[in-house]
């Protein structure tokens, strides 16, 4: 991967034609291009939350809206999106685990690690699947906004439209990196990869899944933390 | 050690097109896997082109429909109305309504179905494998999805022509609130809906087409194919494709917005809102602007996205038909990367006037005007080629030259609508809509004309009737100044785009005359289009057949492959190339084509 024209000897000739620049196949290429893409998507999306929010006077403070945990109560800020985070960032350690095991051609650990990194994204997809049924208890979702700005004033409704519009936009990608994941398993089970004497299909959805928790990274930043 | 396998297997797929290829000279195809469902970039190219031309047909028909009712706003035209319906025509005049809708979905099809799918997908998809010299896209499977995408949008906007509301009308550029708030028009409810809908499967089709593009130059190009040797009409759609892959995203989220506006009671757009009839509207805190900026971050884009294959096209007609190498070949690529760069940083100088601030729009001005800098290099480097040249007349190059012609009269407009403070008095004139049209709008479809009537050889085996391509080049060439041209002046006078009858102005009426002249020439010049469309389809079947394998005498590797070549393009092996793309007239050689090995005694060029 990290064969580039900067490490490339003097005799091969890598922007010349007739092979990758790159050393890529060309699956690879797309999917860096479509994460470029993908990134700009959220960007416009959390740039638009970030100046509709500067534009408005007042906003709910964070650390009063997310301060419940399952089980405990409220009283907990941030301490459930913290542990929805961890779980995130696991599955991501996992998932490159599981990238290592296929250039290994290790199949039992490909299979075990893409298992943790299914289980991982199924079960941030169940926090967040619980924190939204919590808002909406307390009144919360698109067009409705029971919390009051951090000065006690009354908020609009962008606060609770941007957090449902994005966070949902960021679990469907989690969704769909989860499906993606176990059709990497089902075809890793098939022996599609030893057949092919490759596991390039894991590397790409790697790829796309720390993509997917590195977006988590910003909008977690935007809407718990700032 | 992972990727060399993975390219081992890449050349493996190679050899087993190669294969198929074989095959097929004996094997029947369905007519299902050989003219619908197709992998074969040539054939998929050629459904991005017929598709276009029927989208141009409609688009270009709605313009003619609404000049009918700018030209002559009192005639009845009761035949119409038995033709199209009451909704469309009512009294025998276009009704408000209609020519509202007629305007928008004409802008929104031109745009992105004809120029943008038509065009780029057109070319992209014929040209970047046979002239990097590849057997096919790299996901020849997802180039198909691509068409599909674009097959199934434009049905949906199709179908946005029949319901019982009409069509979307407030404008190509779909701003909140009218797109935002059901209610705000007859457009606004069910034909937007299929607008959005249309143009999400659009932006998908967008997608993955450029991400094939990209993927398929960067690593499938011929041994001996290096990045500067590509003929312009590569690097163009190389730009083209990475334009579309960064910008179109930021549209994607300009909808996701809009739907949850529309149909789930947030307020991203709106706030402060009164309709009559219906009374304030709940929704507060949210800005129109937030969605002009999101649609102009792909709105600017767009404009290069639409001119950059016509003018890479452009440099490789125009070279190959005046029998020099392309000036400045360097500096051309230069050019279009400082284009493409510079596309993404002039978006809000569509919004001067929409309250931003204005320093803001000092800084727009600036980097808007420095676009001139490598426009004009493109330019000057077009006409540099033509000097002195050998020129050859074809319509091909008639068209090339024409484009120029045109790209430099709307370019310089764009001086004047390009400066925030001259914008104010000239911002959604008459004078913007001749400044784009000029520059974007017919400068691209003379781009297009153009590699039509010069890649036509190459996909059908058949030329196009010379004598209707030389009525059909000055017609139109004529008819777009004269249509264009005096709109400049209506809109210096300040009369305004958009409106539906200028005649009950006091300060309009003494354009009645002029618009009715405009409306005529646009009559004239649409009826040539159809000419255009004949000769297509009858040159498919019935033109003269293509003989010679090189007809235009050209150095590029299309034109190495067999006249009509099969899926896997070449033959037997791949060419190797050994020189850059414009040998033209080179030590007392008319032309040297990319494959033939630098000679002993050859002086030093690339």
């Amino acid at each position: 991967m990290s064969t580039t024209t900067a490490t490339a000897t003097a005799t091969t000739k890598w922007w010349s034609g007739g092979r990758s620049p790159f050393n890529v196949e060309y699956g690879k290429i797309m999917m860096w291009y479509f994460l470029m893409s993908d990134a700009f998507t959220f960007g416009a999306l959390l740039i638009s939350y970030g100046t509709t929010r500067f534009a408005t006077q007042g906003w709910p403070d964070p650390n009063h809206v997310f301060n419940s945990f399952p089980g405990l109560g409220s009283g907990y800020p941030l301490l459930f999106v913290s542990l929805m985070t961890f779980i995130l960032i696991l599955s991501s350690v996992t998932m490159v685990l599981a990238v290592q095991a296929g250039q290994n051609m290790n199949k039992r650990a490909v299979v075990s690690n893409l298992i943790f990194t299914i289980i991982g994204g199924l079960a941030f997809l169940g926090c967040q699947a619980w924190e939204w049924t919590h808002l909406h208890h307390e009144g919360a979702w698109w067009g409705r906004n029971p919390f009051l700005n951090a000065d006690g004033t009354q908020s609009t409704t962008n606060f609770t439209n941007f957090f449902f519009t994005i966070t949902g936009f960021h679990g469907f990608h989690v969704f769909s990196g989860v499906v993606i994941n176990i059709i990497m398993l089902i075809m890793t089970l098939n022996n599609t990869f030893e057949k092919r004497g490759h596991y390039l299909m894991i590397e790409k959805a790697g790829l796309y899944w720390h993509f997917v928790d590195l977006v988590w990274v910003f909008v977690f930043t935007c809407f718990y933390l700032v | 050690m992972s990727n060399e396998i993975a390219l081992g297997a890449g050349a493996g797929l190679t050899t087993e097109l190669a294969h198929e290829h074989h095959e097929h000279h004996e094997h029947h195809q369905s007519f299902l896997t050989k003219y619908v469902f197709s992998t074969d970039h040539k054939m998929i190219s050629k459904q991005f082109l017929i598709t276009g031309i029927v989208w141009a047909f409609i688009g270009g028909l709605m313009s003619v429909l609404f000049r009918l009712q700018l030209g002559y706003p009192d005639a009845h035209f009761y035949w119409l109305q038995d033709v199209l319906g009451k909704f469309w025509v009512d009294d025998g005049r276009i009704t408000p309504q209609a020519y509202y809708a007629l305007v928008t979905i004409h802008g929104t099809v031109m745009i992105f179905f004809v120029l943008t799918a038509g065009l780029s997908g057109t070319f992209a998809n014929f040209l970047i494998p046979l002239q990097i010299g590849a057997r096919d896209m790299a996901s020849p499977f997802m180039n198909m999805l691509s068409y599909w995408f674009f097959a199934a949008g434009g049905l949906v906007m199709l179908s946005s022509l029949f319901v019982q509301t009409g069509p979307f009308s407030g404008g190509w550029v779909a701003y909140a609130p009218l797109s935002a708030v059901r209610d705000a028009s007859p457009g606004s409810k069910t034909g937007m809906d299929l607008w959005l809908i249309a143009m999400i499967l659009f932006v998908v089709s967008s997608l993955m087409g450029g991400l094939n593009y990209v993927a398929t130059v960067l690593n499938m190009r011929t041994k001996g194919m290096s990045m500067t040797r590509l003929p312009l009409s590569i690097w163009a759609l190389f730009f083209t494709a990475v334009i579309g892959i960064l910008s179109f995203p930021v549209l994607f989220s300009g909808f996701i917005l809009l739907i949850f506006d529309r149909n789930f009671g947030t307020s991203f757009y709106l706030s402060d809102i009164y309709i009559n009839g219906v009374g304030a509207l709940p929704n507060e805190g949210g800005t129109a602007i937030l969605y002009q900026h999101l649609f102009w971050f792909l709105g600017h884009p767009e404009v290069y996205i639409v001119l950059l294959p016509a003018m890479g096209m452009a440099s490789e007609i125009m070279s190959v038909n005046s029998r020099k190498p392309i000036f400045g070949y360097m500096a051309m690529i230069g050019s279009l990367f400082a284009i493409c760069i510079l596309s993404f940083m002039v978006w809000a100088h569509h919004m001067f006037v929409s309250g931003m601030n204005p320093f803001v729009g000092s800084v727009f001005v600036l980097l808007t005007l420095l676009i001139a800098v490598p426009s004009s290099i493109k330019v000057f480097n077009w006409l540099t080629t033509l000097w002195r040249g050998n020129i050859r007349f074809t319509p091909g190059m008639l068209f090339t030259i024409g484009f120029v012609s045109l790209f430099i009269s709307g370019g310089l407009t764009g001086i004047w609508v390009g400066n925030s403070a001259i914008d104010i008095h000239l911002h959604d004139t008459y004078f913007v809509i001749a400044h784009f049209h000029l520059v974007m709008g017919v400068a691209s479809m003379f781009g297009m004309f153009a590699g039509i009537y010069h890649w036509f050889p190459k996909m059908y085996g058949r030329y196009m009737n010379n004598t209707l391509a030389y009525i059909h080049f000055w017609i139109t060439l004529i008819g777009a100044y004269l249509i264009f041209w005096p709109m400049h002046y209506e809109g210096l006078a300040g009369m305004p785009r958009r409106y539906y009858d200028y005649s009950s102005w006091e300060s309009f009426k003494q354009f009645a005359e002029l618009n009715r002249f405009i409306s005529t020439v646009v009559i004239i010049t649409f009826a040539t289009q159809i000419l255009f469309i004949f000769n297509f389809f009858y040159s498919i079947f019935k033109g003269r057949v293509v003989k010679d394998k090189n007809p235009w005498g050209a150095t590029t590797l299309e034109w190495t492959t067999p006249i009509r070549p099969g899926h896997g393009n070449w033959d037997g092996e791949i060419p190797e190339v050994h020189r850059w793309a414009y040998d033209y007239n080179k030590d007392g050689r008319e032309f040297i084509p990319q494959t033939e090995p630098i000679g002993a005694d050859e002086t030093e060029h690339h």
